[in-house]
């Protein structure tokens, strides 16, 4: 199967059991749990389910290409249910079932496995999941988000698409695999994972990188205090992708490391509160469409 | 009475390997024990689990509590009757009291005194109108980490999908979170089924039947047998890990054991990488020749049956591939690099941000070594290799392999150093200043290694100590306890005389000149020895050291450990001889009077009165000389009981704290003289003597 087809029948399985289908979110990050679908939605007692692709940049991890297991940016398959629902290891196995891995021929478990995001004030509990010995996914119940702790918890599940690829296509280089008919990964990202390695490693402006820091960590506060959680969330997703170049590059020292990651946390975690405050405001909105359809 | 068998199972997402037996052992704990609170007698307790399921089951549990006849005491029949005799209002409340009537009363003699009685009965509740208190021993439950999901208020190891609770045939009504109790269970998660369980007796060989092998005993055994097959048929030896074991054992509910291979090329690379990546990532077992030699095959344990194992072999295999050649791209790049290079990046790594960076303690580190080897009298060339072994002692922590491995922090300072040129004393004392690294593990061997381990371990004790991290109850995030129990340790096996208060001392002297220390120096070492205390007092009652000797010894400055260890030990072997109790009593008795001196000076033998005191002044003139010599601890002994005739005599004839001033002053400064030799020893008035 295919990277489009495996993406079509995540989608697919996904969306039957109620997701909301969204799109890749348009600012850089590192991981698809840093998207606002996952990290604000988390976040207070409305129910939420979707499932989305989401490009995930991770600079220090390029390699010119030249890797076959290593990329400047990987795609994972997220997805996010809010109440976590009581069978959704079945239901994820039945994913699993649907790209064509029967569990009767493989060896499937479920090995603990807890995340930690101190930089966004997250903390959850849950497992990665191997399939002959490889992680695919992980698995995670989410206890505590921007400092928040999660009621009712939300269940996150997050497919490596390339890892999972590279096992149901057998291949042993990632830019071997298949995407679509005619297309490799190779055919679309060797030149682009070259180019932003090139730059994350050699060519990108130190100095410049340093001012968007404090440019956008500004903003991002200044909108803050407007009470505009979205446009401030960017620009706390903008200062991570920086800081992630900056520190690929070695530019930010250790000690240095802990203070621009405080910032960060900061930020997250005044802007979880808020947001939390503004749906309060409007009075949680999706608990009440819920509260009316199951009254319906 | 009629007896039926128990069943309890606590059907679960799969939880941590780490923590299944001991939730099981809990859970089996807290049935017996409440069982036995509420007097319900059975025959057997067995627990199981896998990594879906706790499970206790209880054989021949009888179906009522125990009856209670018991005999009430009332108050005296002087009480009870009045002068007409009649009951008193005493009596009849008391019989209310009891849920009795006057006419159950009987008397009995109690020393002599006639005291009302009444016999008591009360009747068992049936056994199955209890048994649904099951739900709170399950939620009493406490788990190292505890989660909660969906709207659930219920914080637990994990969520609970299902509850078998049976009491003989009968399904023992109560529920948990939405989850109500029933007689089914569920098999392997794809081999099983979803099954009744009819019979408590029926639940091991029912889910045996859905490929659950429930017993985590046997499932181990299982396991280990299968490797012992693998080991026979292809003539390799399996060299069982036994923390390994358990932890897969754990993982599995249904174990088959599988090989694969790696490339042989990959064997280029140091074993301990090869084994990181095998143990630790994948959870395999390595395999080795007959004559010790690492071979390019893996074990692993699948979680199923044995239908398409070469399927499962060749995907782990694909893992462990991607692995190995991660780590050899790793050990490639690091062999390009040079030891100064690395050692500049130390700079910008931060160790603690009240502490500073790695170079900065690297530095200190470097000094308390040399320090040490100076005072130890180091041979020249040990001096060099302990210097160049402390200042690149922390270069592989920022290669890509220990980054990638961080368990290999030391190991792969080793072979990085010896390949690039290092003397190989240099490269031994890298790896063993980690050492012990765990309470298994041996202490450094090489006198260098030994050195750095202890300067090393005791500038992280000292720095966290001076910026208030102090270990307390649970929490001990640096180890801290472990590092000193290693220093005290290694002290001992190398048998080095070297005060613990000097070690402490010069630690915190840098650590002061650095600015770290956010009290003085003085109060911070305090605090430290009182640490040290602590540990010492551990290991000596590992060794068995008696508690009160232990804090004879330990009333001091703790100076010399194997000083002080052998003097504990002295005292466990003389605590029986005949006459311990008379000598200790004696020396005792100098410590007591000495502390009502307020100044000591010296002895002005003219103020002697008797000849018990210049006997006395005499006799402590001629041991103090011999114990300044380097005598063994247990002739230390000897000497100080040797004094115990001429102390008798003395407070038989003397009194200290005579009216005279001049005289009772010399009178407690020969006392204070005594003392300090007694304590050097021991504080000899901690030890109980009968």
């Amino acid at each position: 199967m295919n990277i489009q087809n495996m993406i079509l029948t995540l989608q697919k399985h996904w969306s039957d059991y109620g997701c909301i289908l969204m799109q890749a979110y348009d600012v850089e990050k590192g991981a698809g749990t840093m998207s606002p679908y996952t990290f604000l939605r988390a976040i207070g007692p409305e129910p939420w389910n979707v499932a989305y692709v989401e490009p995930s940049r991770r600079p220090a991890d390029g390699r010119y290409g030249e890797n076959p297991n290593r990329l400047y940016q990987h795609h994972q398959f997220q997805v996010i249910m809010k109440p976590s629902p009581d069978n959704i290891q079945e239901m994820y196995l039945d994913s699993l079932r649907a790209l064509g891995i029967n569990p009767l021929e493989h060896d499937i478990r479920f090995v603990e496995d807890n995340w930690e995001n101190p930089s966004l004030g997250c903390a959850g509990l849950g497992w990665e999941v191997w399939l002959d010995g490889m992680e695919i996914t992980q698995f995670t119940y989410f206890q505590q988000v921007g400092g928040i702790e999660c009621k009712p918890v939300s269940v996150e599940i997050t497919y490596g698409i390339e890892r999972l690829a590279s096992y149901i296509q057998n291949k042993e280089n990632v830019f071997d695999l298949e995407w679509t008919n005619g297309f490799t990964v190779r055919d679309i990202f060797l030149q682009p994972e070259y180019e932003h390695s090139k730059y994350t490693f050699e060519t990108s402006d130190q100095e410049m990188l340093f001012n968007l820091f404090n440019i956008y960590e500004k903003e991002a506060h200044r909108q803050m205090e407007e009470g505009l959680v979205h446009p401030a969330y960017d620009y706390v997703l903008k200062c991570s992708h920086v800081f992630n170049l900056l520190d690929a590059r070695g530019a930010i020292s250790v000690t240095e490391r802990t203070g621009y990651i405080g910032r960060c946390r900061n930020l997250a975690r005044k802007i979880a509160k808020t947001f939390y405050e503004e749906r309060e405001k409007l009075g949680f909105p999706i608990l009440q469409t819920k509260e009316e359809m199951d009254r319906d | 009475m009629t007896k039926r068998d128990l069943l309890l199972e606590i059907g679960l997402e799969e939880m941590p390997a780490r923590f299944v037996t001991n939730s099981m052992i809990q859970l089996s704990d807290k049935i017996q024990a409440w069982l036995m609170e509420k007097k319900i007698s059975f025959e057997n307790i067995k627990a199981f689990s896998s990594p879906r399921r706790l499970t206790v089951q209880v054989e021949g549990v009888v179906e009522a509590q125990e009856d209670i006849h018991e005999e009430s005491k009332g108050p005296a029949r002087k009480i009870a009757v009045d002068e007409n005799g009649e009951w008193t209002k005493a009596a009849i409340g008391f019989c209310r009291g009891q849920g009795a009537s006057v006419e159950d009363i009987f008397f009995k003699e109690i020393n002599g005194v006639e005291y009302v009685h009444v016999k008591k009965f009360i009747k068992g509740h049936e056994t199955k109108s209890l048994l649904p208190e099951l739900q709170q021993i399950i939620t009493s439950l406490t788990f190292p980490k505890n989660m909660k999901w969906a709207d659930k208020d219920l914080r637990f190891i994990r969520p609970i999908k299902w509850l078998l609770a049976l009491y003989g045939s009968e399904v023992i009504p109560f529920s948990i979170t939405t989850v109500e109790t029933s007689n089914w269970t569920i098999g392997h998660r794809f081999l099983g089924n979803k099954i009744e369980i009819k019979e408590p007796k029926d639940y091991e060989k029912a889910l045996l039947g859905q490929y659950v092998i429930v017993n985590p005993e046997e499932r181990k055994n299982a396991i280990r047998s299968q490797l012992v097959k693998i080991e026979v048929e292809n003539k390799w030896v399996i060299p069982i890990d036994e923390e390994l074991l358990e932890e897969v054992t754990n993982l599995v509910e249904y174990p088959t054991a599988l090989y694969g291979r790696f490339e042989e090329e990959f064997l280029a690379l140091p074993e301990e990488v090869l084994i990181t990546s095998m143990k630790e990532h994948q959870r395999y077992f390595p395999v080795k020749s007959y004559d010790g030699k690492l071979l390019p095959f893996f074990v692993t344990v699948r979680n199923g049956g044995h239908e398409h194992l070469e399927k499962v072999a060749k995907g782990n295999e694909k893992v462990l591939r991607a692995r190995l050649s991660d780590a050899d791209f790793f050990y490639k790049e690091d062999q390009k690099t040079e030891i100064e290079s690395l050692l500049a990046k130390l700079k910008t790594i931060v160790y603690h941000e009240e502490i500073g960076t790695l170079a900065e303690k690297v530095n200190r580190v470097r000094k308390l070594t040399n320090e040490m080897a100076e005072k130890l009298d180091f041979s020249k060339e040990d001096k060099t290799v302990a210097d160049r072994a402390a200042e690149i002692s922390k270069f592989d922590l920022v290669t890509n392999m220990v980054y990638e491995f961080p368990e290999l922090q030391g190991y792969m300072g080793e072979k990085y150093a010896m390949q690039k040129g290092e003397k190989e004393a240099v490269a031994k004392a890298i790896n063993e200043h980690y050492m012990p690294r765990n309470a298994d593990d041996h202490t450094p061997g090489s006198h260098v290694g030994a050195a750095l381990s202890i300067a090393e371990k005791m500038d992280t004790i000292a720095s966290c100590f001076a910026i208030g991290i102090i270990p307390s109850g649970s929490q001990d995030p640096y180890a801290l306890r472990r590092q000193a129990t290693g220093i005290v340790q290694t002290l001992l096996n190398k048998e080095w005389e070297i005060e613990l208060e000097w070690l402490i001392g010069s630690a915190l002297k840098q650590i002061e000149e650095a600015g770290i220390a956010k009290k003085s120096k003085d109060e911070i070492a305090k605090e430290i020895a009182a640490f040290f205390k602590l540990r010492i007092k551990h290991i000596l009652q590992e060794r068995r050291v008696r508690y009160d000797l232990i804090e004879a010894v330990l009333g001091n400055e703790i100076g010399s450990l194997p000083s002080l260890v052998k003097r504990a030990e002295v005292l466990e072997t003389r605590k029986n001889d005949e006459g311990f109790k008379e000598n200790m009593e004696a020396l005792s008795r100098i410590l007591n009077i000495s502390s009502k001196a307020e100044n000591a000076g010296e002895i002005n033998r003219d103020l002697f009165e008797n000849e018990y005191e210049k006997n006395l002044y005499n006799k402590y003139m001629q041991i103090s000389e011999k114990m300044e010599e380097k005598i063994s601890e247990s002739d230390s002994y000897e000497l100080l009981i040797s004094l115990k005739l001429e102390i008798d005599d003395y407070f038989d004839h003397t009194m200290v704290m005579a009216d005279n001033k001049e005289v009772r002053e010399n009178r407690l400064n020969q006392m204070v003289m005594l003392a300090r030799i007694i304590r050097k020893f021991a504080n000899v008035n901690e030890i109980i003597v009968k």
